[in-house]
Order: structure tokens, then C-alpha cells, then sequence
């Protein structure tokens, strides 16, 4: 790991104008989870790290109004055990408690997970060895090196939105939950503020794949919005993964209903654990909306969703898996209905 | 600035760690008096390379300022600066939880935690559980249902333990298997560490 300056952030202008300062060998540092394990693999290497973890008032969780409002510096426990989050939206609760552990959720922020890295064990450098570093070719870490995994061991990659040039997972569970309840990303930047749909925040690899987010250079992302909505109560974050607990999915999906009875009126499913982004799925929206649901139409959804998807070596176990998967999110989400 | 040394190293003079960590130099040092061989030793840990900074934090009720590499973790500061050796280092990557140790009272990955961020806080490691010769119950505990084998995830499971308790989620044994699922154990110790947890919950609660 090189030598790096570390100062400590009090405000977000101060953060922003620090990191310009540093003319671009920079990096913000929240709870580091993330990028002091990829500094650490010799993946990441920042001059100087600006820490926005105290920034005053960025840790704020606002229920009150017509939005939820969490800063970006908040931690995961924190916006997860937060009694209206808990009990009127248990798709975002669920998409946090079931990510990584309690001590990581307790150094983890809602921001930061946003920005968190795939999981490729060939991105990672052969997962922690020192002497794989740049072993393996990737585009993700060395543009235009390469994918190994692709013909390689990508059992955990993605059947979805992938291109020639990468298939890595995007790892994030709250990002899939956000999808799914259209949150608004709030950043501050060298320009000035700017809000983004979380819809827009994510890049397909294409021929890019080092670039994972519409973030500009300096941008911090000071906080996360979602609209209120009686679908939060209707809902659930399902994931299936090698263990029981403190894995990534292998296969997930966030979906939230309003319903009339038992028929369907408007649904929101998105998609973790299969594809590069966090996945939205119209069609699987579009079949059950209208509907009385049955497990046969859930089921239904499930498999539109798959319709483009594409296995790789070892990963087309989860185009069924991952059908099953939203199948039975639409069911336990219904039996949340008030 | 003081260094001050643990109470191991002031009491019985060498540990096993100083032997360890001196390499080349420890034959010459066991033949050293006491406050050379100290000093020595400090000077050994205090050789950091790279930009440093300043950190002041309390460590087990202790407070402690340090000079420390801007680089370098909290459980690295706590083992080789600190000379606490009980918080452990399983995977340096936040996949163990051998590492936990609580910040301002909630348990953290101390691995991944970069050690100028305690700055200002305050740090409790197993070392900091017991009062005095008592045993923290969840300590006791451990030991009344062999809730160990080789004992090197032991820390780390007794500082998630102690939280799973105090946090209040400790309500059946699913809830406690859920929230200690960021401790694992290699030598697969988990039934007594389920039945520890529930013995401790009863004397903690009261
Ligand atoms: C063993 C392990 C298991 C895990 N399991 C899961 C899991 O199952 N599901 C899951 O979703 N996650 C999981 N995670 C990932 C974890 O949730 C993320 O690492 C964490 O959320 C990142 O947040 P952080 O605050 O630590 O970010 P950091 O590591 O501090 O930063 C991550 C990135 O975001 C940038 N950044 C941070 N804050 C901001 C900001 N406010 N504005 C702009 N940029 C910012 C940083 O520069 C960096 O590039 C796991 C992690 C580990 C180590
Ligand atoms: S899938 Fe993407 S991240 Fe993994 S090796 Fe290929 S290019 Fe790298
Ligand atoms: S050593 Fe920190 S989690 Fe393994
Ligand atoms: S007792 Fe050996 S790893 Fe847990």
C-alpha cells in the first residue's frame, strides 16, 4: 500500500474542495470497508484519503415529510433498525440486514455501499493472495487487459447486462432495494449540487467496465431519497446465497406491491446477484400488473425477467434460480398487503 | 511523546511477542538489562515508514496518543503498538470477525478499520471486558460450555457476543446464530458458542 495523507473532513463543501485540491489522486473514505480491503489488494491507491464518516449532519435519517431521507454517511445498522424504515418498508430494512455482518454494518455507510466494487475474484487479484497481484488479466481493474473470468470460474457472475468485455456482478444489495422504490441520489460536487435517479447511476460494462457510475470526479453523495409510498409495506428483499448469512446473492430480488385484494395494481421488482447493475425488470412488472397473483403468474414473471438472459461456464444455474427467486418475493410481498 | 507499554511487558519485562518481533535482534536482547531491552523494543515499534498522524483515542478505559502510520488498521495499532494481543487477525479482510473489538461501544471489524479513525473515540478489546480478576459473564460463559476448540476466533466471538446481548437480540437461538454469523469458527464451535451466548443473555439481563 503506498503512503497516503489522511485528513478528516467537518463539511461537505470542505470535503469537495479538498478533493480538488488533490488534483485527482484522491479518494472520500466512509466507513472503508470497501476501499481499504481494495487498497490492502493493491487494487486501490489513493495519495490522500478524505474521511466524510463525521461530516456534520451527514449521518441525518429524515422520516417526516413526503420523502425518507437518508445522508450518505449514515450507517446501514442505523437506516436499517429505523422504526418507520423497519416496519413501512421492509424491502430497504431486509436489503440491509441481510448484507454482510453486524460489524461491517456498524462501520458501513448507505453511501458508500452505493460505490462498493464487484466481488470478481479475478478483479480482486485472486481474492487476497499477494501473489496473484496481476496475475489475471481484467478489464475492470486494467482496461483492456482482458477477462479471465469470462470462459474462466464465473459462477458467481452476471446472466444479465453483460458485454464482451466483463461480466462481474454488481454486489450491492441496498442499491437493488433502491432500485426498486426509484430513490433519488442527492451528490455534491466541484459544480455544485446535483440529484440523479438511481436508475441513471449505474453504466452497463459495454466496453467500459472500469467505469460502474455516473459520478463525476469529486462528487460526494451527501444523501439518498425515496419517495413515500403504501407499496413499501407490500414488500420484501429475498436473497438466496451459498450460506445462510454474511455472503453476497447468489441471487436476489427486491419487489413491492400495491394491491387490491388479491389483484395486483402496480408492482416494483429489481433484480441483485445476476446482473452488472442493479437490475430492474419492466416485463416481469408488466405480467403480474392486473393481475390476481398466483404462483403460476409469479413464477411467469419470474422467467420474463430471464428472457435475454445469457450463462456463461458455470453461472446458467441462476437464470432459473433467479426466476424462482422473484417468484417467491412477489408471494411474500402480497402476503405483507395491510 | 510517551509510549506507554502495556501492563505485560512492564510486569514480567519480555513477552513472547518482544522475542518474536525483535527477529535477528532478540538473542542479543535477552542478554540486555530490562530498560535497554525496553527501549529497544520500542524503538521497534515505533519505526513507521510512510505519512503519520496523530491520533488520541481511550483504549479500555486508557488513554493512549500514538503516532501512527496513516496507513495502518486499528487491529494492527492494537497488537503491535498496543501490544493487545487478544484481538486477533484471521483474514485481514473482513470475512473473519476475528478482529472485532467495540468502537464507541458497537463491534467492529478492527481489520478494516483504519486505526486514525478512532481518533477521539473510544476502543474496548477483550482485554477490557474482565473487571479485574472477575470474568465478564459472557467470558465465564465461553468457558462453562467449552464454547471453544483452538480458541483463535474466541475474541472476536466473545465482542460480538457481548453486543448480540446488550443490543437486545439475543431473543431465540435464530436471532443469535443471525447476528453472530460475522464470527466464524474453523473449528466449528458453534453449539456451545449458541449455548454460551444464551447462558451470558440470562446472568446479563438479569
Ligand atoms: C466480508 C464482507 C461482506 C460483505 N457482504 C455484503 C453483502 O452481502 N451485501 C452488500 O450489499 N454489501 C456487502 N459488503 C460490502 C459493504 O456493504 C460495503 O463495503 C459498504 O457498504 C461500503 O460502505 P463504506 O462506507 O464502508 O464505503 P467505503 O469503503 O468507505 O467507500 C467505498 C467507495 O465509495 C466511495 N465513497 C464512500 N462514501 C462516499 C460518499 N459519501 N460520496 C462519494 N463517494 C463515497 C469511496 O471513495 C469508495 O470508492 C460486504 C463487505 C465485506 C468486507
Ligand atoms: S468479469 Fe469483469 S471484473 Fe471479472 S475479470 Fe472479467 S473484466 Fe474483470
Ligand atoms: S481479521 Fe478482521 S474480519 Fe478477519
Ligand atoms: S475455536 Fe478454533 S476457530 Fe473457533
Amino acid at each position: 500500500m503506498r503512503a497516503l495523507s489522511y485528513t478528516v473532513a467537518p463539511s461537505a463543501e470542505a470535503a469537495v474542495a479538498r478533493f480538488a485540491a488533490a488534483q485527482g489522486s484522491a479518494r472520500y473514505i466512509a466507513g472503508g470497508t470497501n476501499l481499504y480491503d481494495l487498497m490492502k489488494l493493491g487494487i486501490e491507491h489513493p495519495a490522500h484519503l478524505i474521511d466524510v464518516s463525521r461530516i456534520d449532519g451527514m449521518d441525518a435519517i429524515e422520516t417526516d415529510g413526503d420523502i425518507l431521507r437518508f445522508g450518505g454517511r449514515a450507517l446501514m445498522t442505523d437506516v436499517a433498525y429505523t422504526p418507520v424504515v423497519r416496519d413501512q418498508y421492509p424491502v430497504l430494512s431486509e436489503s440491509l440486514l441481510k448484507a454482510a455482518s453486524q460489524q461491517l454494518r456498524n462501520m458501513a455507510t448507505v453511501g458508500g455501499n452505493l460505490l462498493q466494487r464487484t466481488r470478481c475474484m479475478y478483479f480482486r487479484n485472486g481474492a487476497g493472495s499477494t501473489s496473484m497481484v496481476g496475475v489475471y488479466p481484467c478489464n475492470k481493474r486494467e482496461p483492456g487487459s482482458g477477462c479471465s473470468a469470462i470462459g474462466g470460474l464465473d459462477r458467481t457472475h452476471a446472466v444479465l447486462g453483460t458485454s464482451e468485455a466483463c461480466t462481474a456482478v454488481a454486489p450491492g444489495d441496498w442499491p437493488v432495494a433502491l432500485m426498486a422504490m426509484d430513490a433519488t441520489i442527492e451528490m455534491l460536487g466541484p459544480e455544485g449540487p446535483r440529484n440523479l435517479p438511481i436508475a441513471e447511476f449505474y453504466r452497463l460494462p459495454g466496453d467500459t467496465p472500469h467505469r460502474e457510475f455516473n459520478l463525476h470526479p469529486g462528487e460526494l453523495v451527501t444523501a439518498i431519497t425515496v419517495r413515500k409510498t403504501p407499496a413499501g409495506r407490500a414488500s420484501t428483499y429475498h436473497k438466496i446465497r451459498d450460506r445462510e448469512s454474511y455472503a453476497f446473492a447468489l441471487a436476489s430480488a427486491a419487489v413491492a406491491l400495491e394491491m387490491d385484494g388479491a389483484t395486483v395494481r402496480t408492482a416494483r421488482i429489481a433484480l441483485g446477484g445476476v446482473a452488472t447493475t442493479p437490475w430492474r425488470s419492466r416485463a416481469a412488472e408488466a405480467i403480474v400488473t392486473g393481475s390476481p397473483l398466483t404462483p403460476e403468474l409469479a413464477l411467469r414473471a419470474g422467467r420474463a425477467a430471464f428472457a435475454d438472459a445469457r450463462g456463461g461456464q458455470h453461472n446458467a444455474f441462476k437464470i432459473e434460480l433467479g426466476a424462482r427467486v422473484i417468484a417467491d418475493a412477489l408471494i411474500i410481498a402480497a402476503e405483507r398487503r395491510a | 511523546m510517551e509510549d506507554e507499554r502495556s501492563e505485560t511487558t512492564q510486569t514480567c519485562g519480555v513477552t513472547r511477542r518482544v522475542v518474536l518481533a525483535s527477529g535477528a535482534g532478540a538473542a542479543a536482547a535477552s542478554i540486555l538489562p530490562l530498560e535497554q531491552r525496553a527501549q529497544a523494543q520500542q524503538q521497534f515499534a515505533r519505526a513507521e515508514t510512510g505519512q503519520t498522524v496523530q491520533v488520541s483515542a481511550n483504549v479500555n478505559g486508557r488513554p493512549v496518543i500514538l503516532e501512527i502510520d496513516s496507513r495502518a488498521s486499528l487491529l494492527d495499532l492494537l497488537r503491535e503498538r498496543r501490544e493487545l494481543t487478544g484481538t486477533k487477525k484471521g483474514c485481514d479482510h473482513g470475512q473473519c470477525g476475528a478482529c472485532t473489538v467495540h468502537l464507541d461501544g458497537r463491534p467492529v471489524s478492527s481489520c478494516l478499520t483504519l486505526a486514525a479513525k478512532i481518533d477521539g473515540r473510544q476502543v474496548t478489546t477483550i482485554e477490557g471486558l474482565a473487571e479485574g480478576a472477575d470474568l465478564h459473564p459472557m467470558q465465564q460463559a465461553f468457558i462453562d460450555n467449552d464454547a471453544l476448540q483452538c480458541g483463535y476466533c474466541t475474541p472476536g466471538q466473545i465482542m460480538s457476543a457481548v453486543a448480540c446481548v446488550t443490543g437486545g437480540h439475543a431473543t431465540s437461538p435464530d436471532a443469535i446464530r443471525e447476528f453472530m454469523s460475522g464470527n466464524i469458527c474453523r473449528c466449528g464451535a458453534y453449539v456451545g458458542i449458541l449455548a454460551a451466548v444464551q447462558q451470558a443473555a440470562k446472568v446479563m439481563e438479569g
